[in-house]
């Protein structure tokens, strides 16, 4: 059986409020592969990601989701989203147990308990990225990269075919970047897909099979990252991109990890 | 003193406070999840015109409330989920329209104006047998589904993106929330009245807040303070002979008021029994010195490199660029 693409964009825009900020974008990613989205600021990496999920319209173009045209996919249990940021503390307490817990919400039936392994899935998840000892916290008294962190847990929890992921180590510390990087690495060894926004490579740089770059909603480069050419979409960040692949993570010494 | 507890009236009274004292604040926890606090409110106003379509038309207030508060539940819904700018004064529009089409009605069925003051401010003398029959499925069923589709619920009132994201059917879980709120406010309307069921929906889930630290916990403690308010007020309300629906937000503000200072008890004692936090950046000093320039490349101090970042040598000692929300400034390393 021959394994259906996870996730195609034929010609893909995205028109918000009669703006088009995505353009012409067809990529599609392989069984897993890890894709990397690189992009300035305002370069329409989180519209993009969005549209995906059908948080955003896909005004031009077709999105597939594990071959199937994405206004007709049923299996959101497949897809595991990380939005860039969400307002986690506000209105009634919830620990991070609860909130990683509603990421599997699309595998739940209504009415059902979670089974015995389902609460294991949870607890694993909440160790992965650190928190063990704060599963029972609110979440809104953890910092913010802690929080960011409680947005990754909630996704793995769902045990996602095709991860997207939108700044997933905004705020985080390094060694919770590298435990995130390396179950990204796990998931993808195991078959999944996945997909992420970021502004460094950092820790996740010897996961990346291939960069995608916007800029102003196009991709302006899409290949492997080592030949990422300089400045093509981050000048700034030139320092990371030289021959040769990537500079091997650097860390302090106080800051644990590996 | 038994006689008026074991009065009729008052057993149908109590029967209706139970249920209605967990129901209102079991449903509140979502409204206040979802920001919506003032929901109940605005539906009150909206079943004014049900409660008075009741009494003009002969049949039982109860029924009509439902049938009104249910569709205005479900227009303020369309209205918010539209996202409009203008949702907001429509919102306004639908619950004065509400109340004063409400009134009108009222005053064209003849003597109803005494007959609606029941319905607006509570009252234990006035709820029949099927009231109290009505009032136990309702209420049973707003229970019920608030508690055993919580993990649906609470995703969609925790983070509507994500879970439209995951597949739920949003627009039917908020829908739902909507009409269980619709149909509590029609339950409560007896006991505490349909100006005062938001306090009784809002007021026990801000008491709960302050000692919970999960949602399941909130909302049950929440329910159980709403039990304890609702059967408080009916019962003083019936030996002092005052409203029942203000006697029950007193109680229920009271309840408040009492347990916030063990709140904050508690919170201080959760804060210093964490010892210390294992994620916390190792000691941050901040540099006070003013820079007139930027430390960079070329800036004419030593520059070393510190693990995944550059120092500074600057007057002896080390700085490092810290980028903060605010701007950056200096770390001394
Ligand atoms: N809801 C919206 N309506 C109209 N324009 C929007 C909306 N959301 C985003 N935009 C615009 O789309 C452009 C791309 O935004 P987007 O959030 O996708 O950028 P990004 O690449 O994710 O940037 P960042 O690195 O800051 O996260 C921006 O110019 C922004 O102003
Ligand atoms: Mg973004």
């Amino acid at each position: 059986m021959t394994q259906l693409s996870p996730l195609v964009l034929d010609d893909v825009g995205v028109v918000l409020d009669g703006r088009p900020i995505v353009r012409d974008v067809s990529f599609d990613v392989a069984p897993g592969q890890v894709v990397a989205i690189l992009g300035a600021n305002g370069s329409g990496k989180s519209t993009l990601i969005k549209a995906l999920v059908g948080l955003n319209p896909v005004s031009h173009g077709t999105v597939s989701l594990f071959g199937t045209p994405q206004p007709r996919f049923r299996h959101w249990e497949r897809v595991g989203y990380v939005p860039q940021r969400s307002n986690l503390g506000t209105g009634v307490p919830a620990t991070v147990r609860e909130v990683v817990a509603s990421g599997r919400i699309a595998r739940r039936r209504p009415f059902w308990p979670m089974s015995r392994h389902e609460h294991d899935l949870v607890e694993a998840a909440v160790d992965l990225v650190g928190l063990g000892g704060r599963a029972g916290h609110p979440v809104a008294t953890l910092s913010g990269g802690q929080q960011q962190r409680v947005l990754v847990a909630r996704t793995l929890a769902g045990e996602p075919d095709l991860l997207l992921l939108d700044e997933p180590n905004a705020g985080v510390d390094h060694a919770s970047q590298v435990a995130i990087a390396e179950t990204l690495g796990g998931r993808a060894d195991a078959g999944a897909s996945v997909v992420v926004v970021l502004h460094e490579l950092g820790p996740f740089a010897p996961l990346i099979d291939r960069v995608v770059a916007l800029r102003e909603g196009r991709i302006t480069y899409d290949g492997p990252p080592g030949q990422l050419a300089e400045g093509a979409a981050h000048a700034h960040h030139h320092d990371d991109l030289e021959e040769g692949g990537w500079l091997p993570p650097m860390q302090a010494p106080l800051e644990g990890g590996r | 003193m038994w006689d008026l507890l074991l009065a009729p009236f008052m057993i149908r009274a109590v029967i209706a406070a139970t249920v209605t004292g967990l129901a209102a604040p079991g449903i509140g926890t979502y409204l206040v999840q979802r920001r919506l606090s003032l929901l109940g409110d605005g539906i009150g106003h909206i079943t004014v015109t049900g409660v008075a379509l009741g009494l003009l038309t002969g049949t039982s207030p109860t029924y009509t409330a439902v049938v009104v508060a249910v569709i205005g539940a479900l227009v303020i819904e369309l209205i918010r989920a539209s996202g409009k700018a203008t949702g907001d004064l429509a919102l306004a529009l639908l619950f004065y329209g509400g109340i004063a089409g409400g009134l009108v009605l009222v005053q064209l069925a003849g003597n109803g104006a005494f007959a609606l003051q029941a319905y607006l401010f509570g009252s234990i003398t006035t709820i029949s047998s099927d009231d109290v029959v009505v009032s136990l499925v309702l209420a049973g069923i707003v229970i019920v589904a608030g508690l055993a589709l919580m993990p649906q619920l609470f995703a969609v009132s925790h983070d509507e993106d994500f879970a439209r994201a995951s597949g739920v059917p949003v627009w039917f879980y908020n829908g739902l929330i909507s009409v269980l709120a619709a149909v509590t406010v029609s339950v409560a309307m007896r006991t505490v009245g349909l100006l005062l069921v938001s306090a009784l929906m809002i007021i026990p889930v801000a008491t709960s807040q302050q000692f919970a630290r999960s949602f399941r916990s909130t909302m049950l403690v929440a329910m159980v303070g709403g039990l304890v308010a609702s059967l408080g007020g009916v019962v003083i309300s019936a030996f002092l002979n005052l409203p029942p629906g203000a006697t029950i937000v007193l109680v229920s503000l009271a309840g408040f008021v009492a347990t916030s200072p063990i709140g904050m008890v508690l919170e201080r004692r959760r804060r210093a029994r964490v010892p210390y936090d294992p994620d916390a950046l190792p000691l941050h000093e901040t540099s006070e010195e003013r820079h007139r320039h930027v430390h960079g490349p070329g800036c004419g101090h030593l520059a070393i490199e510190h693990g995944d970042h550059v120092d500074y040598v600057h007057d002896g000692h080390r700085h490092a660029v810290h980028v903060t929300g605010e701007g950056q400034h200096y770390d001394e390393h």
